[in-house]
């Protein structure tokens, strides 16, 4: 095929890609805090000690987070069927990976909360802040750097699992990859697909470092 | 001088605290404590690492609830509160810490208006406050600063700041002066005793130097093992320790008394009769014993020894070779005995004194 053909094929990919890591990412982003969250205060000894609480949570991301990703998109069919409707297409597939993400970025944030002082948080208490105002004003703030780091991992992990989109129809870059590239024995596609991810991610790392370090106030 | 009204303020009755150890085991980290801090004082808590302290005075806040007894502070026993019940009460206690515990993501400014933002200030009524506060504990130039780039004691400042916030009538401080060197201690001890005088505010001080209670402390309890094994006057705990533990706290700070190898050394450097006489508040200096050796024709020379302030009190003792004719010795050291008190060490002849007199320190 031709460039002219192809362009407007890879700009389509490129759209598809591109929606299916935001989505995940955003759904991820915020699911994942709040298991997260969930993970770090109910973990005995901390502020909602709840021990079924915490081992439900512990569990659920122990069992589903090493699970690979293409497995994990069979496995969760019946659930994507209940939820989207449907077990193919963008949305389907978007679905299974807005609930890895929220696994993933689970661990994530869970790791970042523990290492923060545990003696900020007893200040806060004893200055009479609740929960609530500890989460948000102290909790959050203070791991705001691992956590924008951790959005980062996040995001290449997310562009990893969109690359198998092709599955399930979903499209996207790896798709375009492999069937105009693979499959048409045309290196030059893939190099150019995988430019454009190395590109992608750079900027999205660099991004992700300087405001890491800008949340640091050191 | 102490602001004590002798008004009960914090108030502990068979206060006691187990934690689930490990394997089931208990720890009774505060076990069965009696003990009121009167409105207006300095009061020490001193123990070694693992004594209960820091439990005992976070069950003032409520940051741990007894597991039997009762805390009454200022007038609300906490036993029993709800979570919610509490808050307000801890609002109105400031606490700071040994490693400060600032917020890293809020500047100074910040972390001083926190606890007003708790409380629900408006923010042109914080700012004002903060200002006020920072000129209070003299770092009015490092607001806009983020914690990192303080000092400790700029650190513990912001803390104490941040503590009285709230216009607590209370402000514990645990293991406060622990993290910094010699002379920051004594800047941040001495702000804590502005804070005690001039704002009228009880200070609940733990630490495990003896040197902060002598400085700051009216009175002091002792902890051991979850238990207050000694309370008094810082004064009179000093001078007349009951307890083996507290014996050993004093003997940290007060280094006025020669030990059993001191002496030994005293007595071949010297040939007179070797003496140590306490000086306290009684005797206020050496000058009765000056006055006593004169009006025995004894001469004495200091050896050894040391004047210091306990409660801002004078107390130590002076070790003294005393010279002169036997009978005078003798006569002059009744005459010693019947103003303070007397430790006859002998001389290098004749050795005086049990071998562990006088502490091994
Ligand atoms: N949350 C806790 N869980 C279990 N044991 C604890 C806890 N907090 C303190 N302890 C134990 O209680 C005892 C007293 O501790 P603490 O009050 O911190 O002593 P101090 O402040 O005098 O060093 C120690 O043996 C300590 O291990
Ligand atoms: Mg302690």
């Amino acid at each position: 095929m031709t460039a002219d053909q192809l362009l407007p094929l890879l700009w389509q990919a490129f759209l598809e890609t591109a929606w299916m890591v935001m989505v995940a990412l955003a759904v991820g982003g915020v699911c994942g805090l709040a298991i997260g969250m969930g993970l770090y205060l109910t973990r005995p000894g901390n502020l909602l000690a709840n021990r079924p609480v915490f081992a439900v949570l512990n569990l659920a991301v122990n069992i589903v987070r090493p699970i690979p990703f293409i497995i994990f998109l069979v496995a969760l069919g019946p659930v994507t069927r209940a939820v989207v409707g449907k077990t193919i297409g963008i949305e389907a597939f978007a679905f299974a990976m807005c609930v890895m993400s929220s696994f993933v970025f689970a661990r994530l944030v869970e790791q970042n909360l523990v290492s923060i002082d545990p003696g900020v948080v007893e200040a806060a208490r004893a200055m009479g802040a609740s929960p609530l105002r500890i989460v948000r004003t102290v909790l959050i703030p203070e791991a705001l750097s691992p956590l924008i780091l951790g959005t980062t991992f996040l995001f290449v992990g997310v562009l990893d699992m969109s690359a198998i989109g092709g599955y399930l129809g979903a499209g996207g870059l790896g798709d375009f990859a492999i069937q105009y590239g693979y499959r048409q024995f045309d290196w030059g596609v893939t190099a150019v697909v995988v430019a454009i991810i190395i590109v992608i991610v750079q900027l999205v790392q660099w991004l992700g470092n300087t405001l890491a370090r800008r949340a640091l106030r050191r | 001088m102490p602001t004590a009204t002798g008004e009960t303020i914090i108030s502990f009755r068979e206060a006691a605290k187990v934690f689930d150890g490990r394997k089931g085991a208990e720890v009774r980290a505060v076990d069965g404590v009696t003990l009121d801090v009167r409105a207006g004082e300095i009061f020490g808590v001193i123990g070694y690492s693992g004594a209960g302290k820091s439990t005992l005075v976070r069950l003032v806040n409520a940051l741990e609830r007894t597991t039997s007894g009762a805390v009454v502070v200022d007038g609300t026993d906490l036993t029993g509160l709800s979570e919610a019940r509490l808050r307000p009460v801890r609002a109105g206690i400031g606490m700071i810490f040994q490693q400060f515990n600032l917020l890293s993501s809020r500047t100074v400014a910040g972390n001083v208006a926190y606890p007003l933002e708790v409380a629900g200030w408006s923010a042109a009524r914080r700012r004002e406050r903060v200002r006020e506060l920072l000129d209070f504990v003299g770092i009015a130039d490092k607001a806009d600063v983020y914690p990192a780039k303080l000092s400790g004691g700029q650190k513990q400042r912001v803390g104490i700041a941040r503590a009285l916030a709230t216009n607590p009538k209370i402000l514990l401080a645990d293991e406060a002066t622990s993290a910094l060197d010699p002379e920051t201690t004594h800047d941040v001890l001495a702000l804590l005793q502005r804070v005690n005088r001039e704002l009228g505010i009880t200070v609940v001080v733990i630490t495990h130097e003896m040197d902060v209670v002598r400085s700051i402390c009216h009175r002091v309890a002792v902890m051991e093992h979850g238990k207050v094994v000694e309370l008094g006057d810082a004064y009179q705990v000093f001078s007349a320790p009951t307890q083996e533990v507290t014996r050993r706290f004093v003997s940290t700070a007060l280094k006025d008394r020669p030990s059993v190898a001191v002496i030994e050394r005293l007595r071949t450097r010297h040939a007179g009769r070797i003496v140590t006489v306490g000086v306290d508040d009684v005797t206020g200096s050496s000058a009765h014993v000056t006055h006593v050796l004169r009006e025995h024709g004894v001469d004495g020379t200091i050896v050894y020894g040391g004047i210091t302030e306990v409660a801002e009190r004078p107390y130590g003792s002076l070790t003294v070779e005393l010279v002169g004719p036997d009978d005078a010795v003798r006569a002059a050291l009744a005459g010693l005995r019947s103003v303070t008190d007397v430790v006859d060490h002998g001389t290098a002849r004749d050795p005086l004194g049990a071998p562990d007199e006088g502490n091994d320190r």
